[in-house]
């Protein structure tokens, strides 16, 4: 039987929905693996407490392992400590910047509560200019802010810092 | 601590709820958004709290069992779940606070709405991160780093609005008058919050009162606004007993799973 290492790898192949680049492993979201001959049991820790891509990747985790013939595979969600940014991996950030996607800057930045504070300064991913601003707090997914490029001009998704 | 677990559960989705109204709606596109995706938060936070509820009452059903006595929820014979609370209850068996169950107004209650128990919330899961309920800590500790952007975001449109233009400004001084009553209740602990301030679970919301008027009064400075005279306080809600605008709320909400019980996408 395979080792849990074996297991790592086989999530690497398994897609956040939302973010079609990124693996499981890659956002930080699988928290332990273990193994005991077939059977596996995968803990994870959502990124928001609404994100709908949850159930999809706890069911597709399932179905990867599944196909692999382990069993029983057994998910379980945890809370504490809570996910963040800090967890996503740095071939994972990068990978985010090449779709188009600006990474999230690191921690200290951000998350003040202050009201207009300045914003983040937040690099384009397309020409790489440090000159952004922010169009939106909230962008498509509540895991993204809405920017814009004042070089290129190009509106870009930044992945906000959490 | 079922119906505390329950209480959190129900502010979080009927403000959810409430907030779902706006998508399509919104007065932009990005704010559209912004406002769909903190109803999102929200219904993620109800889901964690209501997944607690649940196995609470599973762990100890000859306990709560009498708390509920809708006839849909009566049907559920074996393990309850998360859905089973949100649409198989009835109305004065929800124990939100009122202020969260009136209807969505226009884009200034909504906001002063929002920045009232986004405030309220950031003290009180602030305080539970440290509880002596392991989950309850968790559920808050995942749910403060995302009600920190609510309170952000909707204190700049108070200052936005209050400091905007005659109108806007007119606007959220009539969003102030009608919510103002609501917002006493926040801080009047029903007695099944004592029960868990007892047991080191929760921190009595009373203390939050000072703190939280403090915050009020900073950006309603800068905004312009000015805080109402104190007055009569509209409370009930977390006893189960509500305004007329839950039902309808409540009809709309819950009605695919009346319908069409145990219906699933």
């Amino acid at each position: 039987m395979q080792n849990e290492e074996t297991i790592w790898e086989l999530l690497e192949e398994v897609k956040d929905p939302e973010l079609p680049v990124l693996s499981v492993v890659d956002l930080g979201i699988i928290r332990s693996i273990k193994q005991q001959g077939k059977a596996v049991e995968v803990t994870i820790t959502p990124t928001y407490s609404g994100c709908p891509a949850m159930d999809i990747i706890a069911m597709q985790i399932r179905m990867q392992l599944s196909s692999r013939g382990y069993a029983p595979v057994t998910i379980k969600t945890v809370l504490s400590p809570a996910w963040t940014t800090e967890w996503m991996t740095e071939a994972g950030k990068e990978k985010l910047t090449a779709y188009g996607i600006a990474p999230p800057n690191p921690k200290q930045q951000v998350c003040t509560p202050e009201y207009f504070q300045q914003e983040e300064v937040v690099q384009c991913p397309h020409c790489k200019s440090h000159r952004t601003h922010r169009i939106s707090e909230f962008g498509s997914t509540a895991c993204k802010a809405l920017y814009q490029c004042d070089d290129c001009l190009e509106p870009f998704d930044y992945f906000k810092c959490h | 601590m079922f119906l505390l677990s329950l209480q959190m559960a129900d502010d979080a989705l009927l403000l959810g709820h409430r907030n779902s109204e706006w998508t399509g709606h919104g007065p932009n596109l990005e704010q559209d958004i912004a406002i769909s995706n903190i109803a999102l938060d929200l219904i993620g936070q109800a889901r964690n709290f209501y997944q607690y509820a649940a196995f609470q009452f599973n762990e100890n059903r000859t306990a709560y069992e009498g708390l509920i006595n809708s006839p849909a929820f009566q049907q559920v014979a074996e393990n309850l779940d998360e859905d089973d609370l949100a649409y198989l209850r009835d109305a004065n068996e929800f124990r939100n606070h009122l202020l969260v169950e009136l209807n969505k107004g226009d884009w200034a209650f909504t906001i002063t709405r929002q920045f009232f128990i986004s405030l309220y919330q950031q003290h009180l899961y602030s305080d539970l991160q440290k509880s002596s309920d392991r989950q309850i800590a968790a559920i808050a500790e995942k749910s403060l780093k995302e009600v920190n952007y609510h309170v952000r975001w909707s204190g700049e449109w108070v200052i936005r609005l209050g400091d905007g233009t005659e109108e806007s400004h007119r606007r959220m001084r009539s969003a102030i008058d009608q919510l103002w009553q609501y917002t006493g209740e926040l801080f009047i602990p029903a007695d099944y919050q004592e029960k868990a301030v007892q047991l080191g679970i929760l921190v009595n919301p009373g203390t939050y009162r000072e703190s939280w008027m403090a915050k009020v009064r900073a950006a309603f400075d800068q905004a312009g606004l000015v805080i109402p005279e104190s007055g009569w306080t509209q409370k009930g809600g977390k006893q189960g007993i509500h305004t007329e605008h839950l039902g309808y709320l409540l009809a709309e909400l819950q009605y695919l799973q009346r319908s069409y019980p145990g219906s699933s996408w």
